[in-house]
């Protein structure tokens, strides 16, 4: 009904003009272009890209025959074991937690559950010196549980559990907090066609749900291990400062740098730092096959519609 | 018969989506579940399926009666405490829910594959037997094919194979053919009705589109607001509608209020003793339009509009005293009249349903 | 039977799903929440507000939430012109760029700390230039913020980035069409519907800012009443085994965080509300 009319206040002005105007009026004029685009390199360049640079320069800087003395000093084999068990427990515990609190939150309708899910992603709020301090007064001597727990001869606070533990809070929401969404969005029919052809719950999760969130689980679970390597805040609160018994790697780069031995220092913090890179790469590419394969779903719902 | 519905409410906190519903369906049948939407057919198939369950019987002084208690019967046996997985329906659900990282014939063995070790057929008889679906759902050599390599009819064909597979003793479908364009739909819906010949599988299909219900079913069960409106073969809910509701829903209606003095109106009923809330129901297909007046019946009216794309031309008219009245007429029969818009005609109602509001009563 | 009947039909797993969550969350998070609540509020009350009064503790709190105002402004200036130029415009590097805001998330804080702290020391990289022209880029309340710049960043970028695809481009040819011009088009259309996702990366900025630690302790130096932040505080009383100091610094710190982030939550709910989209 409209149609003629706008046709017909276009012709009145040169059409070819209204168009163009309209168009530049959306896109930004040329310099101002370029003068964000350069002030986007600028920057970051200068806050990130050079902090990056940095760490491997100053780790190799010295020759590789420092850097791999460095690494393989017997502290610093300590805190390359101590943060992979803290990782190897944290993960799996976690992305186990994860795909229970996803499933709970996303398959069910009850009271209480979007406090359930805020109650969830709560870790990430909490400062992770926080966090440690938490631990001490669960676990400390002056704790809850710390003198019960002593007079077992069982040690939490300042050795192994307590890193662990510490690791186990700032890494909690990770898993959980990718699912969730997802499997909101995914919706429960499928799960519903598998169980009404038969199968058992347990089928059901890992011939349907699993193999539908693959790339959110691995993506999680890749974000929680580089928080888990790489927390320095709770961990340095729960462990001691004996060296090589409870330090991870950054609570050992925070020792050698305080004692000035940069090379050594800058040398575990490549380690972290390449991690860290790896991190980025191995997410970009999940971010593009979650994203395309997303994409690939709402297309072909769009074109059921049209076929 | 094959299923039994009995005393089923259903309410979601306070909203109630389904009020006393008492339906019974033979073997072999293709009913049509039809109503818009919100209007509780979608949770009885559900509720049929196991996906929900009606709200227990609201006990009278601690005695329950057995004559009201909620019941789903399928072939006699109360399926009330079996699971989904357990009842064997199959259901196709409106938006298909394939398992998107298998392939076609990894969906349709699904059911036969998750069996328990004991129950399960051989594999040389899982694959003969998915292609034999493949076969039945004309897509044969699709098997190795993703869902999402599939246009959208032969996924909802795909649904089905997979719900045939496990051969069940119900087949539910809910708006399966909801999400797919017109003429999808269409050749859809007679393919579905051949299968149907051929399989004879007890049937319930939910659909708010009326076409549909009347073409493809044995039977119609038309819902409204929570309740079953009527139940009935898809010729006489159509000329037979048991209430407004239904006569409004199939197809397209005029209505008429309260008094009509002058314009003639009703044809079939006694015109003296109606009240003011009568309302009158005639389907366009049902009027005439003559030149002269030639029956007591007719209605001055003029002409507003002639809308000759169709398979019948559609003419509407407007009448001083009722309003708005669409009247369709065969293409040949409006060329011999040669209507001119702003002509001052006669509308004829040839067939008329009367309908007064309880309350008036 | 009746038990049976009445159960409702769901998908299996509940039971199982739900209790470990129930369990595992209260194990992990919410007794060690509790027990730090029960700490400070069985403290006695004037003993808790003398803790708070404490100088030492004052200039600690100013120093954390001033540094942390700051750096969020810089991220919401600097944070919006980075992801508008990554969503919009088109230019080499743009993919290396993009992938680059999350490295604050992906690198570990000491790791950035140390990194920064080579940089902007005194004989740094930067600070070598910036030292003598009086700009003391470490060991100093700028330097906190440096840091804080650093970490608080991929939050303003990566909450208006969505937020910059979804702009209803329709909106704004139809401004241009009705002749407005870019600069209008820009500030009455475009950036009322940035607005919240502005403040959320901002504030989300701002709360995180608040209780870093990793990226801080190096280059702020740590000293008393100068650049020692309220996290490094919590550190030197548990240190001291002041355990009742470091928890009412704790609480105040914590609950802070907790009410910003609640505030935000809020603003999202009112926009939600307004434009009309689902609640998530």
């Amino acid at each position: 009904m409209n149609q003629p009319a706008i046709t017909k206040n276009k012709s009145k002005s040169p059409a070819t003009a209204t168009a163009k105007s309209v168009a530049m009026s959306v896109s930004d004029p040329t310099w101002v272009r370029w003068l964000l685009i350069g002030t986007t390199i600028g920057f970051m360049a200068l806050l990130l890209l050079l902090p990056l640079g940095v760490i491997f320069w100053e780790a190799l800087r010295r020759g590789a025959k420092v850097y791999v003395a460095a690494l393989t000093e017997r502290n610093a084999l300590n805190a390359i074991k101590m943060t992979l068990l803290a990782a190897i427990i944290a993960v799996p515990l976690n992305t186990l937690f994860g795909l229970a609190a996803a499933w709970a939150t996303t398959k069910y309708q009850y009271r209480g559950k979007s406090l359930l899910i805020s109650l969830i992603d709560l870790p990430f709020a909490v400062s992770p010196i926080i966090a440690g301090l938490m631990y001490v007064l669960v676990f400390g001597l002056q704790g809850w549980l710390g003198p019960f727990l002593n007079s077992y001869g069982i040690q939490v606070i300042f050795a192994v559990p307590g890193v662990v533990l510490a690791t186990l809070f700032v890494t909690f929401p990770f898993v959980a907090r990718e699912l969730i969404p997802l499997m909101q969005e995914q919706g429960s029919e499928e799960e519903w066609a598998a169980i009404s052809l038969g199968a058992s719950g347990w089928q059901t999760f890992w011939r349907v749900t699993l193999p539908n969130i693959k790339w959110g689980v691995l993506y999680g679970v890749l974000l929680c291990n580089a928080r888990a390597m790489g927390e320095f805040g709770a961990v340095s609160v729960v462990s001691s400062n004996i060296r090589g018994r409870t330090n991870t790697i950054p609570l050992q780069i925070d020792a050698l740098y305080n004692e000035y031995n940069t090379a050594a220092a800058f040398a575990l913090a490549s380690i972290l730092a390449f991690l860290g890179v790896v991190t980025l790469c191995a997410k970009s590419l999940l971010e593009y096959r979650i994203e395309s394969s997303r994409r690939r779903v709402n297309h072909s719902k769009e074109a059921e519609t049209e076929s | 018969m094959s299923v039994e519905i009995r005393n089923v409410n259903k309410t979601f906190g306070s909203y109630v989506a389904l009020k006393n519903i008492q339906l019974n369906i033979e073997t072999g049948e293709l009913v049509a579940l039809l109503g818009p939407s919100g209007s509780g057919k979608t949770t009885l198939l559900r509720i049929i399926a196991g996906m929900e369950s009606p709200d227990p019987q609201r006990e009278l002084n601690g005695d329950s009666d057995s004559a009201t208690e909620p019941k789903v019967l399928f072939f006699g046996d109360d399926v009330a405490s079996m699971s989904v997985g357990q009842r064997r329906v199959g259901f196709v659900f409106q938006h298909y829910a394939l398992f998107k990282h298998m392939t076609v014939f990894e969906n349709i063995a699904f059911g036969l594959r998750v069996q328990p070790r004991s129950t399960r057929p051989p594999k040389s008889e899982i694959q003969d037997r998915v292609h034999r679906l493949l076969n039945l759902i004309q897509l044969d050599g699709f098997g190795n094919r993703f869902p999402m390599q599939l246009s959208g009819g032969q996924r909802q064909r795909v649904a089905l194979a997979r719900a045939l597979a496990i051969e069940p003793r119900v087949l539910l479908l809910d708006e399966p053919f909801g999400a797919l364009d017109a003429k999808v739909r269409q050749s859809l819906r007679e393919w579905l009705r051949r299968l149907h010949d051929e399989l004879h599988t007890t049937t319930i299909l939910v659909t708010h589109d009326q076409e549909e219900a009347l073409e493809v079913s044995d039977r119609v069960v038309v819902m409204n607001q929570a309740a079953i409106e009527q139940v009935g073969t898809p010729e006489d809910v159509f000329h037979h509608p048991a209430s407004e509701f239904v006569m409004d829903f199939l197809g397209a209606v005029n209505v008429f209020h309260g008094r009509f003095a002058d314009s003639g109106l009703p044809a079939n009923s006694d015109s003296t003793r109606i009240p003011d809330s009568t309302r009158i129901y005639v389907r366009p297909h049902e009027m005439r339009i003559e030149r002269s007046r030639q029956s007591p019946d007719s209605i001055p009216a003029i002409i507003e509009r002639i809308n000759r794309a169709g398979v019948q031309g559609k003419v509407l008219l407007q009448s001083g005293t009722l309003g708005p009245i669409r009247v369709d007429i065969p293409l040949d029969q409006l060329d011999a009249l040669d209507l001119k818009t702003g002509e001052s005609v006669f509308v004829v109602p040839m067939n008329t349903r009367s309908f007064t509001s309880d309350y008036s009563i | 039977m009746r038990a049976k009947r009445s159960k409702t039909k769901s998908l299996p797993g509940f039971g199982i799903t739900f209790g470990f969550t129930l369990f595992y969350l209260a194990l992990i998070v919410l007794i060690p929440m509790a027990a730090l609540f029960w700490k400070s509020l069985s403290m006695d009350f004037k003993e808790f507000l003398a803790t708070l009064a404490n100088p030492r503790v004052q200039a600690s709190f100013r120093l954390t939430f001033g540094a942390s105002l700051v750096a969020a402004v810089v991220n919401l200036i600097f944070g919006a012109i980075a992801a508008w130029s990554l969503t919009r415009y088109q230019f080499p590097g743009k993919g290396l760029l993009n992938a680059l805001v999350d490295l604050p998330f992906a690198m570990p804080t000491a790791v950035s700390g140390i990194a920064l702290m080579t940089i902007f020391s005194p004989t740094g990289l930067l600070g070598s230039w910036l030292f003598p022209l009086g700009i003391k880029t470490s060991i100093s309340p700028l330097g906190v913020v440096i840091a804080l710049v650093f970490i608080g960043f991929p939050f303003v970028v990566r909450t208006l980035q969505p937020a910059i695809e979804d702009l209803d481009r329709e909106a704004e040819m139809a401004a241009a069409s009705l002749g407005a011009s870019r600069w209008q088009t820009f500030y009455r259309v475009t950036v009322p519907s940035l607005l919240p996702a502005a403040v959320t990366g901002f504030t989300l900025a701002f709360a995180r800012a608040l209780g870093e630690y990793g990226s801080v302790v190096f280059i702020a130096g740590n000293l008393p009443m100068k650049t020692e932040i309220a996290s490094l505080l919590i550190i030197s009383r548990i240190d001291e085994n002041d355990i009742a100091g470091a928890s009412a610094v704790a609480m105040v710190l914590l609950v802070l965080t907790l009410v910003i982030l609640l505030l935000i939550q809020g603003v999202q709910w009112l926009a939600n509300r307004r434009t009309g989209r689902e609640t998530g």
